[in-house]
């Protein structure tokens, strides 16, 4: 029981991203309104950059940007002083993709609200079979 | 559909799970992450790019052709939504209404007839009333030079501390989508047209792309921002870090310009009108 | 020159977009050539890096000038050269062909219709050269960004719901496929391919590159619409307007397929794939289900369009289950396959094109008598379809027989059954088409004042690409040996047996 509950303790952030990325995913697959769909959508997203930054994290580590004095180059910089850098460049990229998907999602929402006056689902498929 | 979501979410959350008993703890130092491929990055930046933020050396460096298509799916998000949305409205012979800016008075032009777009007391607006909030938009009138030279200083100083195109341009173009919320999409569209507005989006893009090709066309790998030295004039570290200031000007633009398109077609739904 | 064709390939499109996107606002008719000279360029520049491949060996390129695991490496193989050769070749045709019912459509957003068109194709090709785990998934967003925005300009009524339904699908596929990723970062600490499986051999028995794999996969296989998971791609391409099915249809599939593929032949390694885990056979049994109910969806269609993207996820699920087959044959046929397919939905969505754009629609009503309205469109049409159903000498033909034969050698029977039966409903579904196009006379209101008998053949200029697509699902299968023996067979890891 200890051991779980300590296995959970130290990873921690992989529990919190895994829950917010199924609330997302639930959103996305059972929700009727359109909207409610593309705010899962972008909570899904969102876990993930969470779940990637906090790889990037390193105990004892500050943001990488490096303490340096004008002309001082040969400075020597310990890679363990700082966190990984990578993963934050990765997910600016994530962010980046998440806000266009976002953009060109509302775009459709709007596009299809205009035809059918309305973002249920179950209401646009019915005008649709109705035709 | 609830059931199978829950099922589909349980089944895939429970996968997910599995999977980190084998992860190292959260911030483990020595966790491969943090000690293949990082520590290069975070030793050698000073040295091989003279940037001192690593995040942005990194970006816009080494890793810069993925930054570069990054930019690219920002733009493709614009032009899409350009695509969907944006539908010609004919200025029809309906009523236009003006509205007098000194004493609110709304006046009405029927068929056509034509509209008062000398005088400048007048603003277009589209329905019969609409709000009038004289201190947002004083408060928006003097924060937004504010903003601006805030994202360029956060552009500009991306080589040492946080910031850089990206964070730059979404505040360059947040500053003139505040103009368009607290006044009306037409004010912004006044300041920033529709055509200026979509040349930029490409023209941010086609600065970094084309910095990456200058490279090529001097003979050296794409975006091997070394090879430029000669037309900064200075050492290949420091073109370098010149060569990562280019493209992050190059981002910025597009990223503002976009960020601007995007509000206008989806907050006027393609109209380019009032605005919300 | 000639070691920078693999970034060539890649940004020459992608510079010909801005310009594209720059000249829809000061000169409109610039767009279109632009587009042509850019994928010609692409066509020619991965049309030499194949015979690079072939003459040489594998093409690396570092971009920025890093060393790969540090920096994003383009690696050209046997396995990727073609692709790219397929998908630029592909989308050119499609562009020229499709130049007037684009004009019809579109012509007040040229320039935003032409930017799209070229951004997916460098997205694809981005996809198919790159080396980097990460690289390939920020492509991957720009080929699937463009493509939503490109669907949703189809029918006004089903278009946008379709493709919204594709951006909720898509994104989560992207988004596994990121998280997959991410495992595989947390446990090797590294992003580029070749260096991943170097590390990754020690690591086979953690469950967190198990996970890794199966996210990987799930992803891509929402991508490539892979039986269950193949809900968004019906209507998406059937509303689509017929310039982007007939670009997006043949090529987005195929290049996830090739993604499946590399995730399998380089990433992970067949070691990995078909010894240290033991799913081949059970995936071979979901191929079976996607083929069986591809085939039999095709069969409950009343429209062409539709029927024909059914057949799609059918040929999908061929394609699945030749890879995890687990043998040389069945991978051969796989890649075969993928290169034939893009070329058979390549000819029969023109043909469609076509159609729509002298009948206005494309359901079985417009299809009575047009083999005397558009004869020569429908012979294509017969060439493309006895090449979907598979008979020699076209090259659909040769594909099934190695993913046949691969079934056979694996002793997984019901595999071979499916490739039957589905053959079988391919016969049945473009028989009726032959008759409905051929015995029935068109209806009074859709021939309108036109005489019966009389020729309404689409342009030349639709025409004549059409009739070198389908002239070359022939010259393709008599030349399947060529290709075979001096691209695949090298493309198929010696591991594979």
């Amino acid at each position: 029981m200890t051991q779980l509950l300590s296995e959970i303790l130290t990873k921690y952030n992989y529990w919190i991203y895994i829950t917010l990325m199924m609330i997302g995913l639930y959103a996305m697959i059972a929700k009727n309104n359109l909207v409610k769909k593309i705010v899962g959508m972008n909570i899904f997203q969102t876990a993930i950059i969470l779940f990637y930054v906090s790889i990037g994290s390193k105990k004892g580590g500050t943001i990488p940007i490096i303490k340096h004095d004008h002309g001082a180059a040969s400075h020597v910089v310990h890679a363990a002083e700082y966190i990984n850098p990578l993963p934050h460049v990765l997910m600016l990229t994530a962010i980046v993709v998440s806000v266009a998907t976002l953009g060109v999602a509302l775009a459709l929402a709007i596009k299809i609200y205009h035809r059918y006056q309305s973002l249920e689902e179950d209401e646009i498929l019915a005008q649709i079979r109705e035709k | 559909m609830k059931a199978a979501g829950l099922l589909i979410v349980i089944l895939t959350g429970g996968l997910l799970i599995y999977a980190t008993a084998d992860f190292p703890p959260w911030a483990y130092p020595q966790s491969p992450a943090s000690t293949h491929v990082s520590p290069r990055y975070i030793e050698k930046s000073i040295e091989e790019t003279a940037v001192p933020n690593v995040v942005t050396a990194v970006l816009a460096d080494y890793r810069g052709y993925d930054t570069m298509f990054e930019t690219t799916v920002i733009f493709a998000a614009g032009v899409a939504c350009f695509l969907l949305l944006r539908i010609r409205v004919e200025e029809g012979p309906e009523e236009q209404l003006f509205r007098h800016s000194l004493t609110g008075m709304t006046i009405r032009i029927k068929d056509g007839r034509k509209a008062p777009s000398d005088l400048e007391e007048f603003e277009r607006i589209d329905a019969h009333w609409v709000p009038q909030d004289l201190i947002i938009k004083t408060v928006c009138r003097i924060l937004i030079p504010f903003i601006q030279l805030f994202a360029l200083y956060v552009i500009a100083f991306g080589h040492h501390s946080p910031g850089g195109g990206f964070q730059g341009g979404v505040i360059l173009g947040a500053s003139v989508i505040v103009l368009a919320m607290s006044h009306d999409l037409r004010s912004s569209l006044q300041r920033m047209g529709e055509k200026v507005n979509a040349l930029l989006c490409a023209a941010g893009v086609l600065i970094y792309a084309g910095t990456g090709a200058l490279c090529l066309a001097m003979g050296e790998n794409f975006l091997d921002y070394g090879i430029l030295a000669p037309l900064f004039r200075c050492d290949p570290v420091m073109a370098r870090s010149n060569g990562i200031f280019m493209v992050e000007i190059g981002v910025g633009i597009a990223v503002m310009a976009t960020m601007i398109r995007i509000y206008n077609n989806v907050s006027s739904a393609g109209r380019y009108d009032e605005g919300l | 020159m000639s070691q920078h064709y693999p970034v060539l390939l890649v940004t020459v499109p992608l510079l010909s977009a801005f310009l594209i996107s720059i000249s829809g606002w000061l000169n409109k008719r610039l767009c279109f050539p632009i587009a042509v000279a850019a994928l010609a360029s692409a066509s020619f520049f991965s049309a030499g890096l194949l015979s690079k491949v072939i003459h040489k060996n594998v093409v690396l390129y570092r971009l920025g000038g890093w060393a790969p695991p540090w920096g994003i490496a383009y690696r050209v193989d046997y396995l990727n050269g073609l692709v790219l050769v397929v998908v630029s070749l592909v989308a050119l045709i499609n562009l020229i062909s499709t130049y007037r019912s684009v004009e019809r459509e579109f012509s007040e957003k040229l320039g935003a219709f032409y930017t799209l068109y070229v951004l997916f194709v460098t997205g694809l090709l981005g996809i198919t050269v790159t080396g980097d785990a990460f690289n390939l998934y920020v492509l991957l967003e720009i080929a699937s960004l463009t493509g939503y925005g490109l669907i949703a300009m189809g029918e006004e009524d089903r278009a946008p719901l379709a493709s919204l339904n594709y951006v909720y699908m898509g994104t989560i596929g992207a988004c596994f496929y990121l998280l997959g990723i991410g495992y595989l970062y947390i446990v090797t600490g590294s992003l580029n391919m070749a260096d991943i499986s170097a590390i990754l051999p020690s690591l086979y028995q953690s469950r967190a590159v198990l996970s890794a794999f199966i996210i990987c996969m799930v992803g891509v296989w929402l991508k490539m619409a892979f039986f269950p998971l193949h809900a968004w791609l019906p209507n998406a391409y059937t509303f689509a307007p017929s310039a982007a099915s007939s670009l997006i249809a043949p090529l987005m599939t195929k290049v996830m397929v090739y993604v499946m593929l590399r995730l399998m032949l380089t990433v992970f390694t067949p070691d990995f794939v078909f010894s240290a885990i033991d799913i081949n056979r059970s995936i071979v049994w979901l191929a079976v289900i996607a083929i069986s109910m591809g085939a039999i969806l095709a069969l409950t269609a009343r429209n062409l369009k539709k029927m024909l993207t059914y057949i799609i996820v059918a040929e999908v699920g061929y394609m699945v289950g030749g890879a995890w087959l687990g043998n040389r044959a069945g991978m051969t046929g796989a890649i075969l396959h993928l290169v034939n397919d893009a070329l058979m939905t390549l000819c029969v969505f023109l043909v469609v094109g076509n159609i729509v754009y002298r009948m206005k629609g494309h359901s079985f009503e417009d299809l009575r008598g047009l083999f005397r309205k558009m004869p020569f469109t429908m012979g294509a049409f017969a060439i493309g379809a006895l090449s979907i159903i598979g008979v020699p000498p076209t090259c659909g033909f040769f594909s099934k027989w190695y993913l046949l034969w691969g079934g056979i050698q694996a002793g997984h029977y019901a595999f071979v059954a499916a490739l039957l039966f589905s053959s079988l409903v391919n016969v049945v579904l473009f028989f009726r088409i032959f008759e409905i196009g051929y015995y029935e006379s068109p209806t009074e209101a859709h021939g309108g004042g036109h005489s019966q008998g009389s020729i309404e053949e689409a342009p030349l200029s639709m025409l004549v690409p059409l009739y070198l697509v389908a002239v070359g699902l022939v010259v393709v299968g008599l030349y399947t040996g060529a290709i075979v023996n001096n691209v695949i067979r090298l493309a198929v890891p010696p591991g594979i047996v």
